[in-house]
């Protein structure tokens, strides 16, 4: 098929990006969309000019590297799938196809398609574990587990970071992946020691982000490669009310033994 | 030069080995701990466990990754589970059965005390894992259920959907942040490393580049622990993440490090088939797959009928018949190779006839569709994802592709290499899997090394040294960081015609052709030849755009394929040296009249360990293998 392409192109975070159009022929509608993008690289370096730069390595959906929006939606039309799944056979000989990096205020642009998502880890770091030393782990049986709870925490845990909620988000927000990575835990007996922390933790770093609030547009939902549901949004907030009751009721009780 | 291998086994009986070795080897003070560092390349599995349990003990680590976060490392994609020998299903496990079938299913070319030492410690990852809170697979008691996998006959596996590697990944990546944020570990992502620094015979650190900013700088350290995977990619076309290489432990290689085995490769059975040139990876389906599904081919050669038009006494099911007790389930190795004879043979299916059906309709009429649905929801949607096809409806089309390197960097029981002060772990080194994987046990070694084995031998190593650097060392970091500039200046200055990935793509079909899943003495020569060929070709036509000091993929993808190139040359050499066929490697020469490996203990009983030459060359010296709780037997899964 023969294809009309929009890219993004950006030198650098300092510089301003615009469009550029290319004219690609003979594309393969058994090949991906990298792939697509892989042969329009090629082209472009063997004309001398440089290549596009775009965040990619499993090519298998689960790594989370692709960061592209294609035709204004993040990882493009096909719902549950990433940018690296999605196959040209979901295009049509003669279409016009726009790529562009994630759009959020908390993901700057590297160059091109390529955008900084370091605060997601910022996230995790502040509180996305259970706190267990290496070797003090009681048996594995020990504690059984509902099957619809665990089944429920790892349908949280599918996150695969890859930030399609926030560029979806109208505000930018970041509260579908915060949302995912506290119920995972919380949903787990293992995760109810530090929950209340945990929670009051990875909000505080979310909010110190660039990220937007959530007004519930649920667009996260709709543009999550995994499907992760807008309901650990409403399992955060309880969590995070909760935790801050927790917080103030503990407070006063201080200055009552004062 | 040749090699001094001290394997470093302790004495005594198998199973009190490690517990011996543990009690005997030595410690550092609490107190001192803090005066070493301790640097740790790659973050999957087995380095993401590793740093994050060297920061808990109180060690100074820096923990470096080329993808942008830690947590994107490539184990991040494996599919089907972990072994464990917990005998949670009363099927006669123990941690001696799962012993004897890693050692026999790496077809006796693995050590005894690793893979015994592997075993052992199983149980203690699940346990760990679970305490993270990785959400496994459950009975609806609230226990963790299991699966069998294929060279297995008990079922010791734990699955988390066909999300195993990735839910191990985030639970290891959780332990990582919390040293992160508890300080012991400083996080460097988006960093490769591009040469090692190795001062009076030791490792002293290594010297990277900012994949973002380009910068190259050095980071001097008391011991240095690679874990950075294996080297699929040199096929170019393999089911490993497109940034995989073998660049880190082709440079320790070039320090003096031993390469062992680098031929046992594996080939996975069950990988979606090619479907044209535009081709940039594979992708796998969980080997998980073959307990319910069915392989055959047309018994007729060329039939080009729908698979639903074939009627059953038209099929072939030719694992079932070739191998009756193990049938689908048969090792990696003799599945990939039973379904490249039957193609070869012209039976193949599919628009380019490289390809076997692997059929759920028998599972489906037995379980239900919702039960098909439960276990393998997401693989199915992934195969018709990229085929184009409903796999609840036509039979999946499967065919092998190269998965998994169970050859690398030779280590000794310590998982030390030949260079003191560096370490390799999980899949950059040679340690466990002899010449062929069995399914789920790379997840295992990967977390035993990085949670159970090294944050103990790491420490019998930096008692012995003093912490900290020596002006020596500050002197080779400066020299190795003006060789690794000079180095991407040259690779910059490629100015020809040709993108980087076309050379890539020539050297991955020399290598499929020549020493993929079938290996002859003509092929090998032949290939080391047409290696050396395009090597001069990509150093006079390859192109490099752009410039040093800025995000720039062709560079990084030029120096790792200039290091394949180099590589490659040094597979198809061991290839060539191991007379014999064993596990994955599969000399034609050498094989029975009904076509399976000939394996020769009287000769080639040994680890191949390889080392470069000052003058150019590679020099082979050997650690032979002593069987002393197993005999040698012929490989049998019929």
């Amino acid at each position: 098929m023969n294809l009309t392409l929009f890219v993004w192109r950006q030198e650098a975070a300092s510089s301003a990006g615009s469009f550029v159009e290319y004219a690609l022929d003979g594309v393969s509608e058994d090949s991906s969309f990298l792939e697509m993008l892989d042969m329009l690289n090629e082209k472009l370096v063997e004309s001398g000019h440089q290549p596009v730069a775009f965040e990619h390595d499993c090519r298998e959906g689960i790594c989370g590297s692709c960061s592209m929006s294609i035709n204004g939606r993040p990882h493009g039309p096909k719902r549950l799938t990433t940018a690296c799944q999605l196959h040209m056979r979901m295009f049509k000989d003669g279409d016009v196809i726009y790529v562009e990096p994630f759009r959020a205020g908390a993901f700057p642009v590297v160059k091109d398609l390529v955008t900084n998502r370091s605060a997601f880890d910022r996230i995790q770091q502040a509180g996305g574990f259970v706190s267990v030393q290496t070797g003090a782990a009681p048996e594995a049986n020990a504690t059984p587990i509902e099957k619809d709870h665990a089944d429920e925490a790892f349908d949280a845990a599918a996150c695969i970071g890859c930030g399609a909620c926030v560029a979806a988000c109208p505000n930018g927000s970041a509260m579908l992946f915060t949302a995912a990575k506290v119920s995972h835990l919380a949903l787990l007996p293992q995760g109810q020691p530090e929950r209340s922390a945990r929670v009051a933790k990875m909000v505080e770093q979310m909010d110190s982000e660039m990220f937007g609030g959530c007004t519930n547009h649920g667009e996260c939902q709709e543009a999550c490669p995994k499907g992760i549901s807008i309901k650990y949004i409403a399992q955060m907030n309880r969590d995070f009310i909760s935790a801050a009751v927790r917080k103030a009721r503990s407070l006063r009780g201080a200055m009552r033994a004062q | 030069m040749s090699l001094t291998l001290n394997s470093k086994i302790p004495s005594g009986p198998l199973e009190g080995k490690w517990q011996k070795h543990k009690a005997s080897i030595k410690l550092v003070n609490p107190a001192n701990k803090r005066k070493y560092s301790v640097i740790v390349v790659g973050t999957g599995l087995a380095g993401a466990s590793a740093a994050a349990s060297f920061g808990e003990l109180g060690y100074r680590v820096k923990a470096f990754c080329f993808q942008d976060s830690p947590r994107r490392a490539h184990s991040i994609a494996a599919q089907g589970g972990i072994n464990a020998a917990k005998n949670y299903q009363n099927d006669g496990d123990s941690v001696h059965r799962l012993f004897y079938d890693t050692i026999k299913g790496g077809d006796f070319r693995a050590r005894e005390a690793n893979v015994y030492r592997l075993a052992e410690l199983s149980v203690n990852i699940i346990d760990q894992c679970v305490a993270q809170g990785v959400p496994f697979a459950r009975e609806y008691g609230g226990l963790l259920a299991n699966r069998s996998f294929g060279g297995a006959q008990v079922s010791r596996t734990f699955y988390a959907k066909g999300q195993t590697g990735q839910q191990l990944l985030l639970g290891a990546y959780g332990a990582l942040n919390r040293q992160i944020a508890a300080g012991t570990v400083e996080m460097h992502s988006s960093t490769e490393m591009l040469d090692l620094i190795v001062a009076d015979g030791r490792c002293r650190g290594i010297v990277t580049r900012n994949l973002r900013t380009g910068r190259v700088e050095s980071h001097l350290a008391d011991a240095v622990v690679l874990g950075t995977g294996g080297y699929s990619t040199v096929f170019y076309l393999s089911t490993n993440a497109k940034g995989c290489n073998v660049s880190a432990i082709w440079r320790a290689y070039r320090h003096g490090a031993g390469m062992a085995n680098p031929c046992f490769t594996q080939i996975h059975p069950t990988s979606i088939p090619v479907s044209g040139e535009h081709q940039s990876k594979l992708t796998l389906m969980s080997e998980s797959l073959r307990n319910d599904g069915r392989v055959w081919v047309p018994k007729k050669k060329g039939d080009t009928r729908a698979p639903g038009e074939i009627p059953e006494h038209e099929r072939d099911y030719y694992l079932e018949r070739r191998y009756p007790s193990f049938g689908n389930l048969s090792p990696r190795d003799i599945a990939s190779r039973a379904a490249k004879e039957r193609c070869d043979a012209g039976y193949g299916v599919g628009p380019m006839g490289l390809g076997v059906y692997l059929d759920f309709s028998d599972a489906i009429k037995r379980l239900g569709l919702s039960a098909i649905e439960s276990r393998y929801g997401n693989l199915f949607d992934m195969y018709s994802n990229i085929s184009g096809e409903n796999p609840y409806e036509v039979p999946m089309r499967i065919y092998p592709a190269p998965h998994y390197t169970m050859g690398g960097l030779w280590v000794d029981y310590n998982l030390m290499t030949t260079v003191p002060g560096l370490f390799a772990i999980g899949e950059a080194n040679f340690s466990d899997h002899g010449a062929n994987r069995l399914g789920a046990s790379a997840l295992m070694q990967g977390l035993c090394d990085g949670y159970f084995v090294i944050p103990y031998t790491i420490g019998d190593y930096l008692a012995g040294e003093k912490p900290g650097a020596s002006a020596a060392d500050a002197a080779e970091a400066k020299a190795a960081e003006e060789r690794a500039a000079k180095r991407l200046g040259s690779l910059l200055a490629l100015k020809g015609k040709l993108p980087v990935d076309h050379y890539h793509r020539r050297l991955g079909r020399i290598m499929w052709d020549k020493c993929g899943m079938s290996r002859s003495k003509e092929g090998l020569q032949g290939a080391i030849q047409s290696i050396s060929a395009l090597r001069e070709e990509f150093w006079q036509n390859a192109s490099v755009t752009g410039g040093g000091s800025e995000l720039n993929q062709e560079l990084e993808k030029a120096g790792r394929v200039a290091d394949f190139f180099e590589f490659a040359e040094l597979m198809c050499l061991d290839a060539l040296n191991r007379n014999e066929s064993c596990g994955g490697h599969f000399r034609e020469e050498y094989q029975t009249e009904d076509g399976e490996a000939k394996r020769n203990d009287a000769e080639y009983c040994y680890a191949a360990v390889w080392s470069g030459r000052a003058s150019g060359g590679h020099e082979l010296s050997k650690e032979p293998l002593q069987f002393e709780n197993v005999h040698l037997t012929t490989r049998s899964y019929k």
